[in-house]
């Protein structure tokens, strides 16, 4: 009996039209949970090295996390991982929504896609009844206007659609898959648009067992009010009024410009009063209590829904405040373009114009409001025309596409890959780890468990540290140490660094949303799901029998698999660098330092490959063997990852079964992030 | 005039501007009336269902209330606050023009039951966003002698509407000789 998974993939080839339902080894749910975890593995077994992106033996698979379809709440996420286009690299993107549980309900816990379709097709999912039809007819169509279509030609309105826009069809290193209110980032979208896969359309009517239902629905149901009135749970971004943490603090432009003082009262009362003007509701994914999402129907254009920083980027990057973007992302997220790097791009084309480097002979009739000139630009980038061809490549392809000293104007990339833009004073040593080191090429999806910022108050930060709940014993006492404008020790560094990705690694494994688990702890401590709480859920739904020294193993053994697959795509430590001026004040030795001490600690080589002690340890003995055999490893790397034990004197295994949420009645970010900035 | 007799009126009410669209009234829905209890968090399963046109800003979440074998004309639309709805979108009747509130195997009708016996109803328990809201009233009726159908009731009426009163009596015979 499989509990929490369904124990069947779905194999599709569209170069031969094959569909095939095959079962799945209860094993690998134990090594990897699911999710990222799997899917690497299937990564790792069936596209070697020599396979490119745009090769039809890459795969594009797409997971609903183990626990997803259970009750369990704020659960719901499906991960597409695939080999990027733009970093040749294991591309990690997740989205919510309710495909995954739908999926689930079909009877499947992955759909894995190889081959390329010789004509534009979508995939019908109907539970057993599965078919690859034609999609001639949803050329060049908009993300949602394609899910409209599909739902009405199969005439179920529960039907969940993941689809691409002209984006995708046209293979931007930027486009998304998009999904009623979600979208998996980070270019997977360029993938399937080379699969010639415009879109899948899921229905599932099955059942889908746990191990112990009533004991899990219960927990559920009690864990999803106390979600609810936690202010340490979901997007307050999204609700709060306030976005001076943004705005005062990020760069504008093309990751140029940061604006001091920016955010005034007047702007936010404007914003305000525009978003509640355009905004028809605030709306959350499936079985979550929380609103992460905004309803908005913005003048002219058609009702979306709008998430996470998206809020924030294209006026950033275009100098605009935002009914701007309101207005472009209803352009945007039809064509199915990322909200990081499509901005980004832009904006670095722009600054390229204003040097000269282009002129108006790549952009004809060029505007001059940076505005006019981003929709332009928008319109180049998705058709693939003109300078859009180049500039659809990514920054880092496009500045050496373009030569003629456009190489300058790619400052904010790393590992190839568009990052967040901030620009800022002295080097911060968790982030310079993070940045550096993280496979998932993104800072949001690397940060989080940790606070950004100490507590200046010793009252106060003994307070927070006592109310600590998620957090290893040996965090608190990093905490306790930490003094304003200073940065943490090394070996709290390290350590910080490591239990924030791997509390991510956990999330995409099981499906649980960021908002709930790894991101959330960083703004007040109190997030609904951590390394303790979320082994009673996994035990109780999957059948497993593991605790949080096991769940944290798990997530190192998923860590390093994915860390496996790019090193052996050629990743190395001389490409683990942050964003070239992202700290102003730089401090060499010291990163040096970190750097070392961090790959020592992970159990690696200097060079940043996993050591065959760990990899043995880790039970990928497999992964060692094929390093040898390729020269990547001699075979005597004995350096074993550093053991970090999740229980201690003061957190009792048998006291941290279920551990509920920290209660606050007064919490918010405006006030937190004032008050510790 | 019948005798008066005092009774209490459970009622659920739907607040359709709290709702964020999370589905979790129709997983507990499902998970309660599962058997055994819990078994199952398929919404399918659901007395209630929510119909979601995100395009349009729809989101209605709609308790199952009675069976009926032929499809109302379901022709009228509202206009709400400029979002035009279709009747079936607040329609509560197990209808043969949609799949909603039936068995995903059997097809059998599925009838919102108040969660008797539970102080809450669970859909309410669970919808923390307060878009389902739980009444009692006390009220003082006529006397009403007339059983309402409980849901096996319902199920066989379904069968007799697919099937036709001589077969399902023709199959009931043959079942209960074999034992
Ligand atoms: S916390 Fe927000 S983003 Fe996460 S599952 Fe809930 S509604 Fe979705
Ligand atoms: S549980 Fe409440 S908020 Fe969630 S979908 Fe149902 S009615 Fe809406
Ligand atoms: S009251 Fe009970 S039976 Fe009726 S819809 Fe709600 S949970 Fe289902």
């Amino acid at each position: 009996m499989r509990y929490a998974e369904t124990g069947y993939n779905l194999e599709v080839d569209l170069s031969r039209g094959n569909i095939e339902k095959v079962e799945t080894d209860r094993r690998l749910t134990e090594l990897h949970l699911g999710g990222n975890g799997t899917a690497a593995k299937i990564i790792w077994d069936r596209v070697p090295p020599e396979v490119e992106a745009f090769s039809p033996d890459n795969l594009l698979i797409f997971s609903a996390g183990l626990l997803v379809g259970t009750p369990v709440p704020g659960c719901n996420r499906t991960m597409v991982d695939t080999i990027s286009p733009q970093t040749n690299f294991f591309s990690h993107s997740i989205f919510g929504g309710y495909f995954g549980p739908e999926l689930k309900h079909a009877g499947y816990d992955k759909i894995v896609i190889r081959g390329k379709a010789p004509d534009l097709v979508y995939l019908w999912i109907n539970n057993d009844k599965v078919e690859i039809r034609d999609a001639s007819h949803l050329k060049g169509k908009g993300a949602q206007e394609t899910a409209a279509i599909i739902k009405e030609e199969l005439k179920d309105p529960r039907i969940q659609v993941a689809a691409i826009g002209l984006a995708g069809e046209n293979r931007l290193f930027m486009a998304s898959i998009e999904h009623v209110n979600a979208s998996a980032a980070r270019g997977v979208g360029s993938v399937m648009g080379d699969k010639r896969l415009k879109a899948i359309a899921v229905r599932g009517t099955k059942d889908l067992q746990v191990a112990n239902p009533e004991e899990l629905f219960k927990l559920c149901l009690k864990h999803s009010q106390d979600m609810h009135a936690s202010p340490f749970v979901g997007d307050l971004m999204a609700i709060e009024w306030n976005d001076a943490f943004h705005h005062d603090n990020f760069a504008w432009g093309n990751a140029r410009v940061r604006r001091k003082g920016f955010w005034t009262q007047e702007i936010e009362d404007r914003w305000k009063e525009y978003t509640l003007k355009i905004r028809d509701r605030l709306q959350g994914c499936y079985n979550c209590p929380k609103n992460c999402h905004l309803v908005v129907k913005p003048p002219g254009r058609q009702r979306y829904i709008l998430k996470c920083f998206g809020k924030g980027t294209w006026h950033m990057a275009a100098f605009k405040e935002i009914d701007f973007t309101f207005d472009i992302l209803a352009l945007s997220q039809e064509y199915g373009v990322d909200s990081y790097a499509a901005p980004q791009v832009i904006a670095f084309a722009i600054e390229l114009y204003e040097a000269g480097i282009l002129t108006d002979k790549d952009l004809p009739d060029f505007p001059s409001d940076s505005g006019d000139r981003f929709y332009y630009l928008l319109e180049k980038l998705v058709r693939r025309e003109g300078i859009g061809d180049v500039l659809a490549n990514g920054v880092y392809r496009a500045a050496r596409q373009i030569g003629k000293g456009a190489e300058e104007y790619d400052h904010n990339t790393i590992k190839k890959f568009e990052q967040v833009p901030i620009k800022l004073g002295r080097v911060n040593y968790p982030y310079y780890l993070m940045y550096c080191t993280s496979d998932k090429m993104a800072i949001n999806q690397t940060e989080g468990s940790y606070p950004q910022d100490p507590i200046a108050d010793p009252v106060e930060r003994q307070k927070f540290v006592d109310e600590w709940i998620a957090a290893p014993e040996r965090f608190k006492r990093y905490f306790m140490e930490w003094e304003p404008r200073t940065n943490p020790s090394v070996e709290a560094s390290i350590n910080i660094c490591d239990w924030n990705e791997t509390m991510h690694y956990v999330d995409d494994a099981t499906g649980l949303c960021a908002f709930c688990s790894s991101f959330r702890g960083q703004f007040g401590g109190g997030t609904a799901y951590h390394i303790y709480n979320i082994p009673a859920f996994i035990n109780l739904a999957a059948g497993m029998n593991i605790d949080a020294d096991d769940l944290w193993q798990i997530a190192r053994r998923n860590r390093n698999l994915v860390r496996a697959i790019n090193v052996s795509r050629g990743l190395r430590r001389a490409d683990e660098k942050p964003p070239e001026d992202h700290w102003k004040i730089r401090e060499p030795e010291k990163e040096k330092e970190l750097l070392d001490e961090y790959y020592k600690f992970k159990g690696w080589t200097q060079d940043g490959i996993p050591s065959k002690a760990t990899l043995d340890k880790l039970g990928l003995g497999y992964v060692a063997e094929e390093f040898i055999r390729r020269g990547i490893l001699t075979g005597n790397e004995d350096n074993l990852y550093t053991e970090t034990p999740c229980y201690s004197d003061e957190k009792q295994k048998e006291n941290m079964q279920f551990s509920a949420l920290r209660k606050s009645s007064e919490f918010t970010l405006t006030e937190y992030l004032k008050k510790n900035k | 005039m019948g005798k008066l007799v005092k009774k209490i009126v459970r009622s659920i009410n739907v607040d359709l501007d709290k709702c964020n669209g999370c589905r979790a009234c129709e997983i507990a829905c499902a998970a309660y009336h599962a058997k055994p209890r819990y078994s199952s968090f398929n919404p399918n399963r659901a007395r209630i269902r929510m119909v979601i046109d995100a395009q349009n800003d729809e989101w209605v979440a709609v308790r199952s209330t009675n069976y009926t074998k032929a499809e109302c004309d379901g022709r009228r639309t509202y206009t709400i606050n400029g979002k035009k709805y279709s009747e079936c979108s607040f329609c509560g009747m197990i209808c043969p023009s949609r799949d909603l509130f039936k068995e995903p195997d059997s097809g059998l009708p599925l009838k919102c039951d108040m969660c008797e016996g539970e102080k809450e109803p669970l859909c309410v328990q669970i919808c923390s966003r307060n878009a389902l809201t739980y009444e009692e009233r006390e009220v003082e009726v006529e006397a009403d002698e007339q059983v309402k159908p409980d849901e096996m009731e319902l199920g066989l009426q379904s069968l007799i509407d697919k099937y036709g009163m001589q077969k399902l009596s023709d199959a009931f015979a043959r079942m209960s000789q074999k034992g």
